[in-house]
């Protein structure tokens, strides 16, 4: 219901927003600002003290500078810093590099403060880095100039930051719009002008704009002296297609809508100049309102490693807490006689080793053990995936394979962190339109008033075989189309071309149905630089191909005002063509729920008529009865016809209206128009109803839109990879189910099932129904949903299954109960299509899918209507194709082309995921390896917390010694070449199956890890013993023992990684090989500083490890113990029970030899 | 979608009828399309079994050279710790804090095979935990280099000071000193035991001041251990230096000296020890050790047996892989296997 506000609505003869407004002859201002209706825009600062306008609403409104940054730099410190420790692994340090500085720090704080600092540090560059480019970003934006009017009637240059709310500017021909503006007017008389509005939905075709008829003179500096205005609008928000507001302007108040809005980042086109008042300022402006992070998403591989550093906390805890009571029980017996440690001085211990209360004494252990097993939790895991996904990220941006040619656009990952996810995809969701098919629409076909013409072949109706063939010539299609070289139309019938059409028997059916495909539009003519021609800018490809093919038939559509039409016309009583004015007296816009559009427009001769077109189902219920029988069966039958062929159908009609009729309903209509209140586009619907019947039908036509190329292959690769692919599409079932057979998605010997309901008119989704009326269809639904599980039990695995369903039976299969069965219906076919479906309704099922089957879902599109089902599932993948930007904006990934999906997944993906999940299990390998290492030692040093390396050494061990391996196997590494990964789909398996990031594969590192400690301690250990060491009679001593324990680590971890990943380029071997020696130059140049700072290990490797061969033989025979149960499981494994990878690695080697 | 915004108008994009300055190609370089030369190691069977053979090959020689040097070695090993306690005291403990109770002691060594000189002399000390965290940071590293640092005790309680003036060196590892002492007799001449040298170098040159004098040492109501002669600089104090290089683990063994004199085969020594150091209190053991040494160090069979081991462990295998490679050869690579294979691609 509208407000319960006083304010009068205008009561207007207007023909929509396209005609101009009169001024009521009552006008006064609001006494009071309806809620969301507060803002108050007194344009020209100047005539602010005139009392003729209100006081109120002059309240501050914020200036035009905007700021897109995350940090200031007073609060970047703060806010990164949180941001940081909301990391419970980077908290979790904190707190122990607090302890650390306690009495109960095992060793000294500040190594394990610095790889905190170091690794806090890193992030927080990045993130400043990353705002720093923000914020040179934002400056540039600021300091724009613009031209705004000085009160003193000229304009001069200023910075965009400095404008204010109530300004005038000037903004030139092709320049961005500063603020929000109103459009007064602008050079063209009638104050239209166009925009591009590529930055804020993507779109590229030209918007047309136009002002009010009383401020479109006001085109001169001087006039705006005396222009004093007030604006009452509504308050900022993100909508960007819908704007209310009044303007009061000479004691008069005049409707706004967002024909006069020109958006900030939207671009001034074809037009030198425009004037316009600044209503919305800096983040107050739709683009800005709009601005907001996309939900973020984790990838499943990551919500499991969260899980993995829980089990090692449990770990750490474990063996923090064993050490502790073993502690507690040494400790105690201390004291005991036979056990007396008199050279601890039991009788006189500190606080923390009292074997006195030794409870308390075993709790501060606890705590001490927490730091000293600190390096089991990864400190540098988090920053070292984050860099890994970056350089992947980058490996995508950068694949020559998917940079689209045509269209100049590379891939891009959008986000980094969901990698490794689309190596795991297990369903994909597609949109038809666009991503499927290329969305370049080409008139092929039309039926009029009941016969077919056009007699071209239909290329997405050709079967897989055929298609192949005509993908290979799609890249030169200029060469095929040298015949006729007109983008969108492609119809060959000698019966209606050149005028031939004359001499039909229903010529006037005929002419009409031109006439209407030339009139009712929306679309702009734009003269070709190059050419003589006219090219057309249209809202959407469809009717840029039906204005073209009007074109091509002899009705030239030329020139729009914002009242009139104008068409060169071929008269075949003349036998030339003649300039034909329509007065354009309404247009009834088209929108996804009418499905149709209108124009009311009157001829040169007077007459009154109402041009429709729009989807068959709608119209066909609108016809009048006394429509030819035969011609509308026809008609019927050829949109049956077409729409199996998979070509998009559109149904045309008119209607005559008579003087009176137009009358009363432009009353109607117009108050409709003009309600300002919440209901608007509900009541404008119900006006348009109205006038929309009865109508004649004149026929059909039908356009084509290609697939494009590759498709059909790709989702065939896709299928082979055992990638489930449900089609989503708004299209009609049987064009749905042809474009489902020529893309390959439906194949021959399956068997299709089809979930619709029989009588689809009288269940059209409605809210309120009862629930009388809608148990029927549901029970119907059910039914046919349980007869299809039961049919596929019955047939078994042997024949492939197809899912078909439409939007209507969708809606009762996606409430309640149905849900579950329907999903496992759906789980069962290898195939589903969804067809005639709304934008929710795809949301919807991705959500389902996602949350039921508990896979990853990738859902792929191209338009605005995709965007809550690329937000919904896993990972949304966008086309940046014709249709704008909008799904781009929304997706992770964005590529140009859907083929480019499959080296996207199959072999980005592959790489991806078994990079991550390998530098995973590796890292935790490897911390295992370390952290158990000292833990054996602790237990031979009764349990005190004594840590078996120089501390130094222990906090380099993630950050220096072990770091740049993994990065590389996180980057580098390569099971198989791209051409295997394509070659072979089913690799493909490996990642859905979650095979190289299964808790058993996971489990099994661990314990590789706990085997390689005790290899390394007990080897170590045994070898030194207690014997000389050297020739010269010296014996190890506990810095021996460590450095020879910690070269076998460093050496085992790094060769392990060598033995793990199966492709070495140089980068490998520089820094697998460089870590090892970045120990021993550490070793050496930390033994060489002083002995205040490196302690136990000044001097240690020259004077006493170097020279003694046993530390270096027994090295070797650690590291080679310590590696065979890996190298043994590995060649079991590869040799016995090959893995499909095995062999195809195999494979792959062998053709490379026999190349 | 704002950032992208601004991001974009900055950019300058929206250039759809500018002519086409530069295409957004993707440069190509091996290393962005990821395709650098590498070596793709596969683990064919000819290849495991070369490793294994190759490990082995390596690896029994180096293991019998190291354990013919372990053998090589000769090595006296006696433990005095109950022997020395004379038989009339049964309370050990008593017997060793009685300091009026002369503790020396008289053991004969036989020697089992000839002993080329240099014969290192070592104690060996048993359950003692050299490696308790509270034992190995009861020191002041800079006391012991500095000697205007003496009174940086903060680290050694609770023997850091003593009626509050600092003890140097302070902490329980320099206060529980190893004091027993070593006399030889050898063929009724006494066997000079050579001191010098025995600690690192580094030890004496950076960690021990030679400015450095005991202070205040021993003083305290509890004896430790041995007592430093107090006009000796630390950094000749080579027993200390040896002590304070804290052992590994609970058994250690640490230099006592050299015998700079070659053993005969069935040789006896007779060792005049001093029995004063006390392990009864927590049932540790003490022994004496004499040892010849070679290039790998002291007795200890461990390496050699453990390159034998990983050595013979990798011939085994590298025959059973022979074998099992000889009995069920598997064709490798043999793509009738790979699924696209086995369902060609439908169309």
């Amino acid at each position: 219901m509208p407000p319960a506000d006083e304010r009068p609505l205008v009561e207007l003869a207007t023909a929509g927003p396209t005609a101009c407004p009169q001024p009521s002859a009552s006008c006064s201002f609001p006494s009071a600002c309806a809620p969301g209706f507060t803002r108050a825009v007194r344009c020209n600062a100047a005539g602010c003290g005139d009392s003729s306008y209100p006081a109120d609403g002059a309240a501050a409104y914020p200036g035009n500078a905007i700021s897109t940054t995350k940090y200031t730099a007073a609060s970047f410190v703060p806010k990164s810093l949180f941001e940081q420790f909301r990391r419970a692994a980077n908290c979790f340090f904190l707190v122990v590099a607090c302890v650390s500085f306690s009495p109960l720090a095992p060793y000294r704080a500040v190594s394990v403060l610095l790889p905190l600092v170091v690794v806090v540090g890193a992030a927080m560059a990045k993130e400043a880095v990353e705002d720093w480019r923000r914020k040179q970003q934002d400056i540039e934006v600021n300091n724009r100039k613009v031209e705004v009017y000085d009160g003193t009637k000229s304009f001069h240059q200023t910075e965009w930051k400095k404008l204010q709310v109530g300004d005038i500017v000037k903004v030139k021909k092709d320049e961005f719009f500063p603020a929000d503006l109103l459009l007064l007017s602008s050079s063209y008389e009638d104050g239209i002008c166009y925009v591009e509005t590529m930055n804020l939905d993507g779109e590229t075709n030209l918007k047309r704009k136009q002002s009010l008829d009383v401020t479109a003179s006001l085109n001169e500096g001087h006039s705006f002296h005396s222009f004093k205005a007030f604006i009452q609008c509504e308050d900022p928000n993100e909508k960007l297609y819908s704007f209310l507001g009044t303007l009061y302007y000479n004691e008069q108040q005049y409707p706004l809508s967002p024909q006069q809005i020109l958006l900030r980042d939207s671009k001034l086109r074809n037009t030198n100049v425009i004037y316009g008042i600044v209503i919305f300022t800096g983040h107050d402006t739709k683009v800005m309102q709009n601005a907001m992070e996309p939900p973020s998403k984790r990838s499943s591989v990551e919500r499991r490693m969260d899980k993995i550093i829980y089990l090692l906390f449990v770990i750490l805890l474990t063996i923090a807490c064993f050490g502790s009571i073993m502690f507690g029980i040494k400790t105690r017996a201390e004291l005991s006689a036979g056990n007396y440690m008199w050279y601890l001085r039991p009788d006189n211990s500190s606080i923390l080793f009292d074997p006195n209360r030794v409870s308390f004494a075993a709790f501060c252990h606890f705590l001490t053990s927490l730091m000293l097993y600190v390096c089991l939790v990864p400190i540098s895991l988090y920053i070292s995936i984050e860099i890994v996904k970056v350089l992947q990220s980058t490996f995508i941006n950068q694949d020559q394979n998917m940079y689209c040619e045509e269209s100049d656009k590379p891939a891009r990952a959008r986000t980094s962190n969901l990698n490794e996810e689309l190596g795991q995809v297990h369903t994909i969701l597609s949109d038809k339109t666009g991503t499927l098919t290329c969305n370049s629409m080409e008139f092929l076909k039309c039926s009029i008033a009941g016969v077919a013409y056009g007699n071209r072949p239909i290329e997405v109706q050709m079967p897989y075989g055929g298609i192949e063939e005509e993908c290979g010539y799609i890249g030169h299609k200029d060469a095929i189309k040298s015949v006729r070289s007109v983008k969108g139309f492609n119809f060959t019938d000698d019966r209606l071309m050149n005028g031939k059409w004359s001499n039909e028997s229903h010529r006037e059916a005929i002419e009409m149905f031109f006439r209407v495909l030339a009139v009712c539009h929306t679309a702009i003519p734009v003269a070709d630089r190059n050419s003589v021609g006219i090219s057309y800018e249209a809202e959407s490809p469809d009717e840029g191909a039906l204005v073209t093919a009007a074109s091509e038939f002899g009705f030239e559509f030329y020139h729009r005002t914002q009242t009139t039409v104008s068409v060169h016309e071929y008269e075949p009583v003349y036998g030339r063509k003649v300039d034909r004015t329509y007065k354009l007296l309404n247009t009834l816009e088209f929108s996804s729920a009418r499905k149709r559009m209108s124009v009311i427009v009157r001829t040169e001769e007077g007459q009154l008529f109402l041009f429709c077109k729009g989807a068959d189902s709608v119209i066909l219920e609108r016809l009048s009865k006394d429509n030819g029988k035969a011609c509308l069966n026809n008609t019927k039958c050829h949109i049956g016809e077409y729409s199996e062929a998979g070509l998009r159908t559109l149904a045309l009609a008119y209607r005559e209206l008579t003087e009176d009729e137009y009358v009363a309903w432009n009353m109607e209509y117009s108050a409709a128009k003009n309600s300002v209140h919440t209901d608007h586009d509900a009541a404008v619907d119900e006006a348009s109803e109205n006038i929309e019947k009865d109508l004649v039908l004149l026929g059909a036509t039908a356009v084509e839109d290609r697939l494009q190329k590759g498709v059909p292959e790709c989702i065939h690769k896709l299928a082979l990879a055992g990638i489930k692919i449900w089609i989503l599409t708004g299209d009609k079932l049987e064009t749905a189910v042809n474009i489902g057979y020529a893309c390959n998605l439906l194949r021959k010997g399956m068997e299709e099932v089809y979930i619709t309901l029989d009588n689809p008119g009288t269940n059209a989704p409605v809210e309120y129904d009862g629930e009388g009326s809608r148990m029927a269809p549901h029970e119907q639904i059910a039914r046919k949903l349980q007869d299809a599980e039961r049919q596929i039990s019955l047939k078994g695995t042997s024949t492939p299954f197809a899912l078909i369903i439409d939007g209507n039976a969708l809606t009762h299969a996606l409430t309640g109960s149905l849900k579950s069965l329907f999903l496992d219906l759906a789980v069962d076919c290898a195939s589903v299509l969804c067809c005639r479906i709304s934008p929710k309704q795809k949301a919807l099922i991705t959500r389902l899918v996602k949350t039921r089957i508990r896979k990853t879902t990738l859902a792929i599109g191209d338009g605005a209507n995709d965007v809550g089902m690329l937000q919904e599932a896993d990972i949304g993948v966008g086309i940046s194709g014709a249709e704008g930007m909008q799904a781009v904006m929304a997706s992770d990934f964005a590529i140009a082309q859907f083929r480019f999906l499959e080296r996207l997944l199959l072999v980005h993906g592959h790489w991806c995921y078994r990079r991550i999940a390998a530098m995973i299990c590796y890292f935790f390998f490897k911390n295992i390896t370390f952290g158990f290492t000292l833990f054996w030692f602790e237990a031979h040093a009764m349990f005190s917390a004594q840590p078996g390396y120089n501390d130094w050494f222990i906090s380099f061990y993630n950050v220096a010694f072990t770091s740049l391996p993994v990065i590389a196997l996180g980057v580098f590494d390569k099971d198989v070449s791209s051409r295997v990964c394509l070659e072979v789909p089913s690799l493909h398996q490996d990642g859905v199956n979650n095979l190289f990031f299964s808790w058993s594969r996971i489990l099994s590192w661990m314990l590789n890890g706990m085997c390689c400690s005790i290899i390394i301690f007990f080897g170590a250990l045994n070898a030194v013993l207690i014997q000389a060491v050297r020739q010269d009679g010296r014996v190890a001593g506990f810095d021996i023992l460590g450095v020879t324990m910690y070269t076998c680590v460093v050496w085992t971890v790094n060769c392990q990684l060598a033995l793990y990943i199966s492709y070495f380029t140089w980068i490998q071997h520089v820094v697998i090989w460089g870590s090892i020696l970045i120990w021993y130059s550490f070793l050496v140049i930390y033994g060489s500083f002083p002995a205040s700072i490196s302690t136990s290990a000044y001097h240690v490797f020259w004077e006493a490890c170097a020279s003694s061969p046993l530390y270096w033989l027994s090295t070797l025979v650690i590291v080679v113990t310590a590696l065979i149960p890996f190298f043994l499981y590995k060649i079991t494994q590869s040799l016995f029970y090959p893995q499909h990878r095995d062999q195809v690695q195999r494979t792959n080697s062998k053709e490379l030899v026999a190349q | 979608m704002s950032n992208q915004a601004v991001g974009s108008s900055s950019g300058g994009s929206g250039d759809g009828d500018a002519p086409r300055r530069n295409s957004r190609k993707p440069k190509y370089s091996k290393f962005t399309q990821q395709e650098l030369p590498a070596c793709k190691p596969i683990l064919t069977p000819k290849w495991v079994i070369s490793v294994f053979l190759l490990v082995g090959i390596i690896f029994v020689p180096i293991g019998l050279v190291s354990l013919m040097a372990s053998r090589k070695v000769v090595e006296i090993v006696d433990r005095y710790d109950d022997a020395c306690v004379p038989d009339n005291m049964t309370d050990k403990l008593a017997y060793i804090q009685n300091s009026t109770i002369p503790k020396t002691c008289t053991r004969t060594l036989k020697v089992p095979k000839d002993m080329k000189s240099p014969i290192f002399v070592y104690y060996q000390l048993d359950n003692f935990y050299q490696n308790h965290r509270r034992y190995v940071k009861s020191r002041s590293d800079t006391q012991l280099r500095d000697a205007n640092k003496a009174n940086d005790t903060s680290t050694c309680d609770p023997e850091g000071m003593i009626n509050g003036t600092a003890i140097v060196p302070c902490g329980l590892i320099a206060w529980s000193i190893f004091n027993d002492t070593y006399a030889f007799v050898h063929n009724s001449k006494n066997l000079t035991v050579d001191k010098k040298d025995i600690s690192w170098k580094s030890d004496r040159e950076h960690k021990f001041g030679s400015d450095v004098f005991p202070k205040n040492f021993q003083k305290g109501a509890l004896i430790g251990g041995k007592a430093l002669d107090p006009t000796i600089p630390l950094s000749q104090q080579e027993d200390l230096i040896v002590w304070m290089r804290t052992a590994a683990l609970p058994t250690f063994r640490k230099l006592y000296g050299r015998i700079l004199v070659d053993l005969k085969q069935n040789d006896t020594v007779t060792v005049t020890l001093e029995n004063n150091y006390n392990t009864y209190s927590f049932g540790g053991k003490k022994k004496l050790v004499l040892s010849t040494s070679t290039w790998l160090g002291g007795k200890n069979d461990f390496l050699g047996l453990a390159y034998l081991t990983v050595g013979g462990l990798c011939f085994f295998l590298a025959f059973a892989f022979t074998l099992l490679y000889l009995i069920k050869p598997r064709k490798l690579g043999d793509s009738n296997y790979l699924s696209w294979n086995r369902s060609p691609a439908g169309r």
